[in-house]
């Protein structure tokens, strides 16, 4: 998107003198509404003690900063572990799906299909309540009650983004490979998954948000990453708005910068496939567009 | 397997599910109307309001759910903000997931053809025309899959109300669980309904997309 036209150029021609007074006054307008808004959000905190500075000059401490900071550790860590699970298990999902054994496609499809249309929650509770009742007796420690959840989830999801980077390398490829006497297996190898993985980057990093966005229910197993550090902070203090949108701030700050990332990476995949193959007939690249943005890896968690 | 506790439990478990259908509807459709609003904003030749679309998609779209929820049920009531527990978890669905419409009302908008745009200001469209009529029309005939996709992730992402204690169907399994330690049956039951909502919404989504994509035709793109 980004990398096609900006959206500026499109509605509109250069503004004349006129389109630019117009402009100019509907801007002052919705500013001052914009302003009001935020004013009056303003009042309404401070209304309540909200702004005082001795509610929210805590999170400049040592002691809370360490704190926040075991969370931020937490968090972290039970994202790239499950990410260093999920990633390779959902290419493995994602190969056997579309292998020719029937028995093997169908396993898999209903496995990715199932824990996708489950809500991780629902997954989580399993972990907590039920499996380590008596006769299965699965009583895994608390990091794993988390990140395990998470990978079951995250690999049905990912699986899919493979899938459909595998599907969108064209089908030529696979036939010239096997023309001059690749085997099956190394035309995937060799020529197909080189291709449908650098297609597939910027979707994985969406994953990879979706993941670090699932790792607040550790929240629910108690596991100390950001969000619980936050229930713990407010039970002891009851800073209740401080403490929460201090997290919320250091959650989007993170993922900000991995969007950031996806779209750069976006836009360069973009500019190669220009810069090979000359510019894009704008159907095809209509086609990366809606690619790049099906949202098939998003969550909304 | 104790099926007596569906008899038992089964107005628990309807209500749960009620519950959840509602979050789930009533939060994707406030965030297609918000996903849209905001879109329209981020395309609009107005600086202010091209501002508030960007931050609102780059707060909304990166803040979990999860602490969303907390903020808005524990936070909001210590600035004398009260809300019931339903309408906070519907506010906070809508506008995660409305972050999620606007990137895609916005993708869907800038896959229509320039070509569309420059015709329809040439016979002198005004901005508001030309995305009522000639755009958003054949943007959201391309929109239909994603938003499919948003659809399930906002019916799966309701569950997180759960965790806050509203009574919907993941908080109702665990209390079913708790209290009868039936966990098999709950999380199956649980499992099957949330596969089956979502199986409906992808039909639903699958049916759109192929009538309006016959009904508006694959070309126009150019």
């Amino acid at each position: 998107m980004s990398a096609a036209v900006k959206d500026s150029d499109l509605f509109f021609d250069v503004p004349g003198p006129r389109g630019r007074r117009r402009i100019q006054i509907w801007s002052v307008v919705t500013s001052l509404a914009l302003a009001a808004l935020v004013v009056g959000a303003l009042v309404q905190f401070a209304g309540h003690g909200q702004l005082e500075a001795q509610k929210w000059r805590p999170f400049l401490t040592p002691g809370y900063l360490n704190f926040l900071w075991i969370g931020l550790k937490g968090t972290l860590a039970a994202t790239g572990i499950a990410m260093l699970v999920a990633f390779p298990l959902a290419l493995v999902l994602a190969l056997l799906r579309i292998s020719r054994n029937r028995v093997v496609s169908a396993l898999a499809t209903g496995w990715i299909e199932f824990f996708r249309a489950i809500p991780m929650l629902l997954i989580v509770y399993a972990f907590l309540l039920f499996l380590p009742r008596q006769p299965i007796g699965l009583d895994l420690p608390l990091f794993w009650k988390l990140v395990v959840p998470m990978i079951i989830t995250s690999s049905a999801t990912t699986a899919e983004i493979f899938r459909s980077g595998i599907l969108a390398v064209d089908h030529g490829q696979t036939e010239a490979a096997l023309s001059i006497g690749f085997t099956d297996a190394a035309t995937m190898r060799v020529v197909i998954l080189p291709q449908a993985i650098r297609l597939v980057v910027p979707s994985l990093i969406n994953a990879l948000i979706s993941l670090l966005k699932d790792s607040t229910l550790g929240y629910v197993v108690s596991y100390p990453e950001l969000t619980q550090q936050g229930k713990v902070i407010t039970t002891y203090t009851g800073l209740m708005i401080q403490t929460y949108i201090v997290v919320a701030v250091i959650y989007v700050i993170i993922n900000m910068i991995l969007s950031r990332v996806a779209s750069y990476l976006d836009v360069r995949m973009h500019r190669r496939a220009a810069a090979a193959v000359g510019p894009l007939e704008s159907d095809e690249a209509a086609e990366l567009d809606t690619f790049a943005t099906s949202g098939i890896g998003e969550r909304i968690t | 397997m104790n099926f007596a506790i569906i008899g038992q439990y089964g107005g628990l478990i309807v209500h749960g599910i009620l519950l959840t259908i509602a979050l789930g509807v009533l939060g994707f459709l406030g965030a297609m109307v918000v996903g849209t609003l905001m879109a329209v904003c981020r395309i609009s030749p107005i600086p202010p309001l091209r501002g508030l679309g960007a931050v609102y998609v780059e707060i909304f779209r990166n803040i979990p759910l999860l602490s969303l929820l907390i903020l808005m049920v524990f936070g909001l009531p210590d600035a004398g903000l009260e809300m019931s527990l339903f309408w906070c978890a519907v506010v906070a669905i809508v506008l995660s997931s409305g972050a999620f419409v606007c990137e895609t009302v916005r993708s869907g908008v800038n896959s229509v053809g320039i070509g569309q745009i420059e015709a329809s200001r040439a016979i002198g469209m005004s901005f508001g025309q030309v995305l009522r009529l000639v755009v958003l029309p054949q943007a959201l005939s391309r929109m239909i899959q994603p938003l499919t996709n948003i659809f399930i992730g906002t019916m799966l992402g309701s569950s997180l109300a759960a965790a806050i204690g509203l009574d919907e169907l993941t908080n109702v399994t665990q209390q079913i669980n708790v209290l009868t330690a039936e966990a098999v049956l709950t999380f199956l039951i649980a499992g099957l309904v949330y596969l089956v909502l979502c199986l409906l919404i992808g039909a639903a989504g699958g049916w759109l997309d192929r009538r309006l994509r016959a009904s508006v035709g694959a070309g126009g793109r150019r």
